[in-house]
Protein backbone atom coordinates (compact mmCIF):
# COMPACT_ATOMS: atom_id res chain seq x y z
CA UNK A 1 0.00 0.00 0.00
CA UNK A 2 1.20 3.63 -1.10
CA UNK A 3 2.49 5.08 2.36
CA UNK A 4 1.20 8.54 3.33
CA UNK A 5 2.46 9.79 6.75
CA UNK A 6 0.92 8.93 9.94
CA UNK A 7 -1.21 12.51 11.79
CA UNK A 8 0.19 13.53 14.75
CA UNK A 9 -3.38 15.80 15.89
CA UNK A 10 -6.24 15.41 13.87
CA UNK A 11 -8.68 12.72 12.39
CA UNK A 12 -8.61 10.09 10.03
CA UNK A 13 -11.70 8.95 7.92
CA UNK A 14 -11.49 5.48 7.05
CA UNK A 15 -13.46 2.94 4.90
CA UNK A 16 -15.50 5.58 3.18
CA UNK A 17 -16.91 3.76 -0.18
CA UNK A 18 -14.22 3.59 -2.88
CA UNK A 19 -15.12 6.75 -5.12
CA UNK A 20 -16.85 8.75 -2.50
CA UNK A 21 -13.65 10.33 -1.38
CA UNK A 22 -13.74 13.50 -3.18
CA UNK A 23 -17.35 13.70 -2.46
CA UNK A 24 -16.65 13.59 1.39
CA UNK A 25 -13.00 16.01 0.76
CA UNK A 26 -16.14 18.71 -0.95
CA UNK A 27 -18.16 18.17 1.84
CA UNK A 28 -16.16 18.93 4.78
CA UNK A 29 -14.65 22.23 2.78
CA UNK A 30 -11.39 20.81 2.70
CA UNK A 31 -10.23 22.50 -0.05
CA UNK A 32 -10.60 25.49 1.73
CA UNK A 33 -7.85 24.59 4.82
CA UNK A 34 -4.71 25.35 5.61
CA UNK A 35 -3.46 22.04 7.31
CA UNK A 36 -1.58 19.01 5.96
CA UNK A 37 -4.67 16.86 4.23
CA UNK A 38 -4.18 13.43 2.45
CA UNK A 39 -6.69 11.59 0.83
CA UNK A 40 -6.22 8.23 -0.82
CA UNK A 41 -8.24 6.93 -3.00
CA UNK A 42 -8.64 2.91 -3.97
CA UNK A 43 -6.43 2.08 -1.50
CA UNK A 44 -6.81 -1.77 -0.64
CA UNK A 45 -9.14 -3.26 2.25
CA UNK A 46 -9.93 -6.32 3.54
CA UNK A 47 -13.59 -5.98 4.33
CA UNK A 48 -14.55 -3.90 1.20
CA UNK A 49 -11.83 -4.57 -1.33
CA UNK A 50 -11.10 -1.23 -1.85
CA UNK A 51 -11.35 2.15 0.54
CA UNK A 52 -11.35 5.33 0.50
CA UNK A 53 -9.52 7.53 3.20
CA UNK A 54 -8.91 10.99 4.25
CA UNK A 55 -6.40 12.14 6.33
CA UNK A 56 -6.40 15.31 8.43
CA UNK A 57 -3.44 16.55 10.16
CA UNK A 58 -5.20 19.23 12.27
CA UNK A 59 -8.00 19.51 15.06
CA UNK A 60 -11.03 20.98 12.75
CA UNK A 61 -14.45 21.68 13.32
CA UNK A 62 -15.75 19.36 11.16
CA UNK A 63 -19.30 18.50 10.85
CA UNK A 64 -18.55 14.91 10.75
CA UNK A 65 -22.03 13.90 12.30
CA UNK A 66 -23.17 14.60 8.79
CA UNK A 67 -21.04 12.11 7.23
CA UNK A 68 -22.90 9.14 8.35
CA UNK A 69 -25.53 10.45 5.97
CA UNK A 70 -23.36 10.57 2.80
CA UNK A 71 -22.08 7.40 3.52
CA UNK A 72 -22.30 5.23 6.45
CA UNK A 73 -19.89 3.05 6.24
CA UNK A 74 -17.32 5.15 7.15
CA UNK A 75 -14.99 5.25 10.39
CA UNK A 76 -13.56 8.23 12.49
CA UNK A 77 -11.09 7.90 13.94
CA UNK A 78 -9.44 10.95 16.07
CA UNK A 79 -5.72 11.17 16.54
CA UNK A 80 -4.03 13.19 19.60
CA UNK A 81 -0.39 12.81 19.85
CA UNK A 82 0.07 10.41 17.17
CA UNK A 83 -2.30 7.98 19.27
CA UNK A 84 -5.64 7.14 18.08
CA UNK A 85 -7.99 8.28 21.34
CA UNK A 86 -11.20 7.64 19.76
CA UNK A 87 -13.00 5.28 16.89
CA UNK A 88 -16.70 5.53 15.94
CA UNK A 89 -18.84 4.90 13.32
CA UNK A 90 -21.12 8.45 12.67
CA UNK A 91 -24.81 8.12 13.83
CA UNK A 92 -27.18 9.36 11.29
CA UNK A 93 -27.93 12.99 12.15
CA UNK A 94 -31.42 13.62 13.28
CA UNK A 95 -31.10 16.59 10.78
CA UNK A 96 -29.05 18.31 8.26
CA UNK A 97 -28.85 21.81 7.37
CA UNK A 98 -27.69 22.44 3.81
CA UNK A 99 -26.49 18.99 3.20
CA UNK A 100 -29.62 18.49 0.76
CA UNK A 101 -31.81 20.18 -1.17
CA UNK A 102 -35.49 20.21 -1.46
CA UNK A 103 -36.31 19.18 -5.11
CA UNK A 104 -39.93 19.74 -4.49
CA UNK A 105 -40.98 22.14 -6.69
CA UNK A 106 -44.24 23.01 -4.58
CA UNK A 107 -42.23 23.85 -1.81
CA UNK A 108 -41.75 27.56 -0.23
CA UNK A 109 -37.75 26.43 -0.41
CA UNK A 110 -38.22 26.42 -4.33
CA UNK A 111 -38.77 30.43 -4.49
CA UNK A 112 -37.43 31.84 -1.65
CA UNK A 113 -33.37 31.19 -1.74
CA UNK A 114 -32.57 32.20 1.66
CA UNK A 115 -34.44 29.39 3.68
CA UNK A 116 -32.45 26.95 4.92
CA UNK A 117 -32.51 23.59 3.18
CA UNK A 118 -33.66 21.60 6.43
CA UNK A 119 -34.27 17.76 6.34
CA UNK A 120 -35.20 15.89 9.51
CA UNK A 121 -34.39 11.97 10.28
CA UNK A 122 -37.97 10.30 9.89
CA UNK A 123 -37.50 6.43 9.68
CA UNK A 124 -34.02 5.26 11.68
CA UNK A 125 -34.38 2.11 10.29
CA UNK A 126 -34.57 3.26 6.15
CA UNK A 127 -32.60 6.69 6.76
CA UNK A 128 -35.24 8.60 5.29
CA UNK A 129 -34.80 12.40 5.44
CA UNK A 130 -38.11 14.66 4.52
CA UNK A 131 -38.15 18.32 4.09
CA UNK A 132 -39.86 20.35 7.75
CA UNK A 133 -41.67 22.61 5.25
CA UNK A 134 -43.09 19.87 2.77
CA UNK A 135 -42.41 16.61 3.76
CA UNK A 136 -41.01 15.68 0.83
CA UNK A 137 -38.46 13.04 0.78
CA UNK A 138 -34.69 13.93 0.77
CA UNK A 139 -33.56 12.18 -3.03
CA UNK B 1 -46.93 31.14 21.22
CA UNK B 2 -47.94 28.04 19.87
CA UNK B 3 -49.57 28.00 16.05
CA UNK B 4 -51.13 25.27 14.19
CA UNK B 5 -49.80 24.06 10.86
CA UNK B 6 -50.79 20.73 10.32
CA UNK B 7 -53.39 18.61 12.10
CA UNK B 8 -51.01 15.92 13.77
CA UNK B 9 -49.45 19.39 15.85
CA UNK B 10 -52.86 19.03 18.11
CA UNK B 11 -53.12 15.74 20.33
CA UNK B 12 -56.24 13.75 20.64
CA UNK B 13 -57.29 15.48 23.92
CA UNK B 14 -56.34 19.49 22.30
CA UNK B 15 -58.73 18.31 19.61
CA UNK B 16 -61.40 16.81 22.22
CA UNK B 17 -60.85 20.46 24.08
CA UNK B 18 -61.74 22.20 20.74
CA UNK B 19 -65.06 20.67 20.14
CA UNK B 20 -65.78 20.90 23.50
CA UNK B 21 -65.24 25.14 22.99
CA UNK B 22 -66.91 24.67 19.71
CA UNK B 23 -70.07 23.34 21.20
CA UNK B 24 -70.27 25.38 23.85
CA UNK B 25 -69.75 28.13 21.46
CA UNK B 26 -72.82 27.20 19.71
CA UNK B 27 -74.57 26.82 22.45
CA UNK B 28 -74.59 30.05 24.06
CA UNK B 29 -72.75 32.32 21.38
CA UNK B 30 -73.23 35.09 23.44
CA UNK B 31 -70.82 33.98 26.05
CA UNK B 32 -68.21 34.50 23.71
CA UNK B 33 -69.33 38.02 21.84
CA UNK B 34 -66.58 40.19 23.35
CA UNK B 35 -63.87 37.54 24.44
CA UNK B 36 -61.30 38.98 21.84
CA UNK B 37 -62.34 42.41 22.14
CA UNK B 38 -59.20 44.67 20.67
CA UNK B 39 -57.99 41.78 19.44
CA UNK B 40 -57.28 41.83 15.68
CA UNK B 41 -56.98 38.75 13.54
CA UNK B 42 -54.38 39.38 9.91
CA UNK B 43 -55.81 37.06 6.86
CA UNK B 44 -53.08 36.85 4.88
CA UNK B 45 -53.87 34.92 1.31
CA UNK B 46 -51.33 34.69 -0.63
CA UNK B 47 -53.72 32.87 -2.50
CA UNK B 48 -57.64 33.41 -3.12
CA UNK B 49 -59.82 31.36 -0.91
CA UNK B 50 -63.01 33.41 -0.62
CA UNK B 51 -64.79 30.69 1.50
CA UNK B 52 -61.88 29.97 3.91
CA UNK B 53 -60.93 33.74 4.17
CA UNK B 54 -64.88 34.53 5.06
CA UNK B 55 -64.96 32.12 7.47
CA UNK B 56 -61.84 33.24 9.58
CA UNK B 57 -62.98 36.50 9.43
CA UNK B 58 -66.62 35.47 10.64
CA UNK B 59 -65.11 33.93 13.33
CA UNK B 60 -63.17 36.64 14.72
CA UNK B 61 -66.06 39.34 14.21
CA UNK B 62 -68.39 36.55 16.15
CA UNK B 63 -65.59 36.91 18.79
CA UNK B 64 -65.68 40.80 19.00
CA UNK B 65 -62.45 41.10 17.57
CA UNK B 66 -61.36 42.74 14.11
CA UNK B 67 -59.74 41.71 10.67
CA UNK B 68 -57.23 43.46 8.43
CA UNK B 69 -55.43 41.20 5.54
CA UNK B 70 -55.31 41.19 1.87
CA UNK B 71 -56.38 38.29 -0.63
CA UNK B 72 -54.11 36.86 -3.39
CA UNK B 73 -50.76 38.01 -4.13
CA UNK B 74 -51.11 40.74 -7.20
CA UNK B 75 -52.18 43.39 -5.12
CA UNK B 76 -49.49 43.07 -1.88
CA UNK B 77 -45.80 43.49 -0.73
CA UNK B 78 -45.56 39.29 -1.54
CA UNK B 79 -45.67 40.51 -5.71
CA UNK B 80 -42.94 42.88 -5.36
CA UNK B 81 -40.93 40.05 -4.32
CA UNK B 82 -40.86 40.07 -0.38
CA UNK B 83 -40.40 37.26 1.65
CA UNK B 84 -42.90 35.90 3.58
CA UNK B 85 -41.30 36.24 6.75
CA UNK B 86 -40.93 39.86 6.00
CA UNK B 87 -44.59 39.72 5.31
CA UNK B 88 -45.16 38.28 8.78
CA UNK B 89 -42.89 40.48 10.70
CA UNK B 90 -44.47 43.56 9.48
CA UNK B 91 -47.88 41.71 9.89
CA UNK B 92 -46.96 40.69 13.64
CA UNK B 93 -46.41 44.66 14.23
CA UNK B 94 -49.98 45.01 13.83
CA UNK B 95 -52.28 41.68 14.47
CA UNK B 96 -52.38 39.62 17.58
CA UNK B 97 -53.12 36.29 15.32
CA UNK B 98 -52.29 35.50 11.63
CA UNK B 99 -54.22 33.21 9.65
CA UNK B 100 -52.28 32.10 6.16
CA UNK B 101 -53.42 30.59 3.07
CA UNK B 102 -50.09 30.25 0.65
CA UNK B 103 -49.50 28.52 -2.88
CA UNK B 104 -46.10 26.49 -1.33
CA UNK B 105 -46.03 24.15 0.54
CA UNK B 106 -44.35 25.04 4.14
CA UNK B 107 -44.82 28.72 3.75
CA UNK B 108 -46.76 28.98 7.43
CA UNK B 109 -44.10 26.85 8.83
CA UNK B 110 -41.64 29.57 7.76
CA UNK B 111 -44.26 32.22 9.30
CA UNK B 112 -44.43 30.51 12.54
CA UNK B 113 -40.20 30.79 12.79
CA UNK B 114 -39.83 34.05 12.17
CA UNK B 115 -42.42 35.97 13.57
CA UNK B 116 -43.98 36.29 17.24
CA UNK B 117 -47.73 35.83 16.62
CA UNK B 118 -49.57 32.52 16.36
CA UNK B 119 -49.94 31.64 12.57
CA UNK B 120 -52.62 29.54 11.58
CA UNK B 121 -52.14 27.32 8.52
CA UNK B 122 -55.02 28.20 5.98
CA UNK B 123 -54.17 26.22 3.47
CA UNK B 124 -50.17 25.76 1.70
CA UNK B 125 -50.55 23.94 -1.50
CA UNK B 126 -51.45 20.70 -1.34
CA UNK B 127 -49.83 20.04 1.99
CA UNK B 128 -52.04 21.00 4.83
CA UNK B 129 -55.28 22.53 5.10
CA UNK B 130 -55.78 21.48 9.37
CA UNK B 131 -58.99 24.30 9.81
CA UNK B 132 -60.89 21.57 7.58
CA UNK B 133 -60.20 19.08 9.12
CA UNK B 134 -60.95 20.14 12.26
CA UNK B 135 -64.74 21.50 10.80
CA UNK B 136 -64.68 17.69 9.74
CA UNK B 137 -64.37 16.79 12.99
CA UNK B 138 -66.62 18.86 14.68
CA UNK B 139 -69.26 17.92 12.32
CA UNK B 140 -68.71 14.17 12.54
CA UNK B 141 -68.96 14.99 16.55
CA UNK B 142 -72.05 16.53 16.14
CA UNK B 143 -74.16 14.18 14.01
CA UNK B 144 -72.55 11.29 15.64
CA UNK B 145 -71.72 11.75 19.13
CA UNK B 146 -68.76 10.22 19.18
CA UNK B 147 -65.40 8.98 16.55
CA UNK B 148 -65.56 5.52 17.67
CA UNK B 149 -67.08 2.44 16.07
CA UNK B 150 -67.43 4.41 12.67
CA UNK B 151 -67.45 2.94 9.70
CA UNK B 152 -65.98 5.83 7.15
CA UNK B 153 -66.74 6.12 3.85
CA UNK B 154 -63.77 7.99 1.80
CA UNK B 155 -65.25 8.76 -2.24
CA UNK B 156 -64.23 10.43 -4.77
CA UNK B 157 -60.58 11.54 -5.87
CA UNK B 158 -58.19 9.78 -3.00
CA UNK B 159 -55.03 10.11 -4.53
CA UNK B 160 -54.70 14.23 -4.72
CA UNK B 161 -57.21 15.02 -2.12
CA UNK B 162 -55.65 16.25 1.03
CA UNK B 163 -58.33 16.77 3.20
CA UNK B 164 -58.88 13.51 2.55
CA UNK B 165 -55.72 12.40 3.89
CA UNK B 166 -55.66 14.43 7.14
CA UNK B 167 -59.08 13.21 8.09
CA UNK B 168 -58.09 9.58 7.57
CA UNK B 169 -55.51 10.85 9.70
CA UNK B 170 -57.14 11.78 12.46
CA UNK B 171 -59.75 9.35 12.33
CA UNK B 172 -57.04 6.74 12.97
CA UNK B 173 -56.57 7.88 16.41
CA UNK B 174 -59.69 6.71 17.55
CA UNK B 175 -60.78 3.24 18.33
CA UNK B 176 -62.73 0.50 15.33
CA UNK B 177 -62.92 3.00 13.06
CA UNK B 178 -63.58 1.41 9.48
CA UNK B 179 -62.25 2.91 6.03
CA UNK B 180 -63.73 2.30 2.93
CA UNK B 181 -61.94 3.69 0.65
CA UNK B 182 -64.60 4.51 -3.05
CA UNK B 183 -62.29 5.84 -5.76
CA UNK B 184 -61.49 4.72 -9.55
CA UNK B 185 -58.14 3.11 -9.68
CA UNK B 186 -56.44 5.86 -10.80
CA UNK B 187 -57.63 7.88 -8.34
CA UNK B 188 -56.69 5.15 -5.03
CA UNK B 189 -55.12 6.92 -1.56
CA UNK B 190 -51.12 6.90 -1.54
CA UNK B 191 -49.31 4.07 -0.80
CA UNK B 192 -47.93 6.07 2.41
CA UNK B 193 -51.75 6.00 3.91
CA UNK B 194 -52.15 2.14 3.43
CA UNK B 195 -48.88 1.43 4.89
CA UNK B 196 -50.01 3.31 7.69
CA UNK B 197 -53.13 1.91 7.97
CA UNK B 198 -51.38 -1.91 7.71
CA UNK B 199 -49.13 -1.00 10.50
CA UNK B 200 -51.33 0.36 12.96
CA UNK B 201 -53.48 -3.02 12.34
CA UNK B 202 -56.57 -0.42 11.09
CA UNK B 203 -59.41 -2.28 9.29
CA UNK B 204 -60.10 -0.95 5.82
CA UNK B 205 -61.48 -1.65 2.29
CA UNK B 206 -60.55 -0.23 -1.56
CA UNK B 207 -63.63 -0.23 -3.86
CA UNK B 208 -65.00 0.86 -7.26
CA UNK B 209 -68.57 0.75 -6.21
CA UNK B 210 -69.87 3.57 -4.40
CA UNK B 211 -73.28 2.07 -4.48
CA UNK B 212 -71.82 -1.63 -2.95
CA UNK B 213 -70.27 0.38 0.22
CA UNK B 214 -73.51 2.61 0.75
CA UNK B 215 -74.98 0.13 3.57
CA UNK B 216 -72.69 0.14 5.60
CA UNK B 217 -71.35 3.60 5.90
CA UNK B 218 -71.79 5.70 8.80
CA UNK B 219 -69.78 8.77 7.04
CA UNK B 220 -69.68 9.42 3.75
CA UNK B 221 -67.23 11.84 2.56
CA UNK B 222 -67.62 12.95 -0.79
CA UNK B 223 -64.60 14.85 -3.00
CA UNK B 224 -64.94 16.19 -6.39
CA UNK B 225 -63.12 13.72 -9.36
CA UNK B 226 -61.68 16.39 -11.81
CA UNK B 227 -61.16 15.65 -15.37
CA UNK B 228 -57.54 16.85 -15.75
CA UNK B 229 -56.70 13.92 -13.16
CA UNK B 230 -57.38 11.37 -15.61
CA UNK B 231 -55.00 10.83 -18.83
CA UNK B 232 -57.97 10.59 -21.42
CA UNK B 233 -61.50 12.25 -21.46
CA UNK B 234 -62.89 8.38 -22.22
CA UNK B 235 -61.95 7.12 -18.94
CA UNK B 236 -63.27 10.47 -17.01
CA UNK B 237 -66.61 10.23 -19.07
CA UNK B 238 -66.61 6.25 -17.97
CA UNK B 239 -66.03 7.13 -14.78
CA UNK B 240 -67.38 10.09 -13.68
CA UNK B 241 -71.07 9.01 -12.90
CA UNK B 242 -69.83 6.37 -10.23
CA UNK B 243 -69.00 8.91 -7.84
CA UNK B 244 -71.88 11.20 -8.31
CA UNK B 245 -74.00 11.00 -5.10
CA UNK B 246 -77.42 11.14 -6.15
CA UNK B 247 -80.96 10.82 -4.45
CA UNK B 248 -81.20 7.04 -5.96
CA UNK B 249 -77.90 5.58 -4.24
CA UNK B 250 -78.70 7.15 -0.98
CA UNK B 251 -81.73 4.12 -1.04
CA UNK B 252 -79.82 1.57 0.35
CA UNK B 253 -78.17 4.09 3.06
CA UNK B 254 -78.47 4.06 6.70
CA UNK B 255 -81.11 6.43 7.64
CA UNK B 256 -78.43 8.31 9.88
CA UNK B 257 -75.87 8.12 7.31
CA UNK B 258 -73.76 11.87 7.52
CA UNK B 259 -72.76 13.09 4.09
CA UNK B 260 -70.28 15.44 4.41
CA UNK B 261 -68.11 17.56 1.58
CA UNK B 262 -65.44 20.13 1.90
CA UNK B 263 -67.18 22.43 -0.55
CA UNK B 264 -67.27 23.81 -3.19
CA UNK B 265 -69.15 20.91 -5.76
CA UNK B 266 -69.42 21.15 -8.54
CA UNK B 267 -71.74 17.78 -9.45
CA UNK B 268 -70.54 15.59 -7.35
CA UNK B 269 -73.51 15.78 -5.20
CA UNK B 270 -76.87 16.44 -6.84
CA UNK B 271 -78.33 19.02 -5.61
CA UNK B 272 -81.65 17.32 -5.23
CA UNK B 273 -79.23 15.30 -2.33
CA UNK B 274 -79.48 18.75 -0.05
CA UNK B 275 -82.89 18.60 1.18
CA UNK B 276 -82.38 14.77 2.60
CA UNK B 277 -81.87 15.37 6.22
CA UNK B 278 -78.38 13.55 5.51
CA UNK B 279 -76.88 16.04 4.32
CA UNK B 280 -74.89 17.74 6.37
CA UNK B 281 -72.08 19.80 4.10
CA UNK B 282 -73.94 23.03 4.76
CA UNK B 283 -73.79 22.35 8.42
CA UNK B 284 -70.07 21.09 8.18
CA UNK B 285 -69.42 25.48 6.41
CA UNK B 286 -71.06 26.72 9.62
CA UNK B 287 -69.13 24.20 11.90
CA UNK B 288 -65.86 25.62 10.40
CA UNK B 289 -66.73 29.01 11.16
CA UNK B 290 -67.34 27.66 15.23
CA UNK B 291 -63.76 25.56 15.25
CA UNK B 292 -62.15 28.09 13.81
CA UNK B 293 -63.63 30.54 16.60
CA UNK B 294 -62.59 27.79 19.17
CA UNK B 295 -59.30 27.53 17.60
CA UNK B 296 -58.59 31.72 17.55
CA UNK B 297 -59.84 31.25 21.71
CA UNK B 298 -57.23 28.55 22.41
CA UNK B 299 -53.95 29.94 20.21
CA UNK B 300 -54.79 33.83 21.78
CA UNK B 301 -54.98 32.76 25.36
CA UNK B 302 -57.92 33.38 25.65
CA UNK B 303 -60.30 31.60 28.58
ZN1 LIG C 1 -39.42 21.00 0.79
Amino acid sequence: MMKVGAINNGVVIDHITAGKGMELYHFLNLDHVDAPIALIKNAPSQKMGKKDIIKIDAELNLALDALGYIDPNVTINVVKDGVRVEKFHPQLPEKLTNIVQCKNPRCITSVEQEIPHVFKLTNKETGEYRCIYCEAKAR
Amino acid sequence: MRSLLDIVDLTVEEIDELIATANDIIADPDKYAEKCKRKKLATLFFEPSTRTRLSFEAAMLELGGSVLGFSAANNSSAAKGESVADTVKTVGCYADIIAMRHPKEGAPMIASMRCDVPIINAGDGGHNHPTQTLADLLTINREKGHFDNLVVGMCGDLKFGRTVHSLIHALTRYENVKFVLISPDELKVPEYIIDELNKEGIPYVETTSLEEAMPELDILYMTRVQQERFFNEEDYLRLKDSYILTLDKLDTAKKDLCILHPLPRVNEISVAVDDDPRACYFKQVLNGKYIRMALILKLLEVA
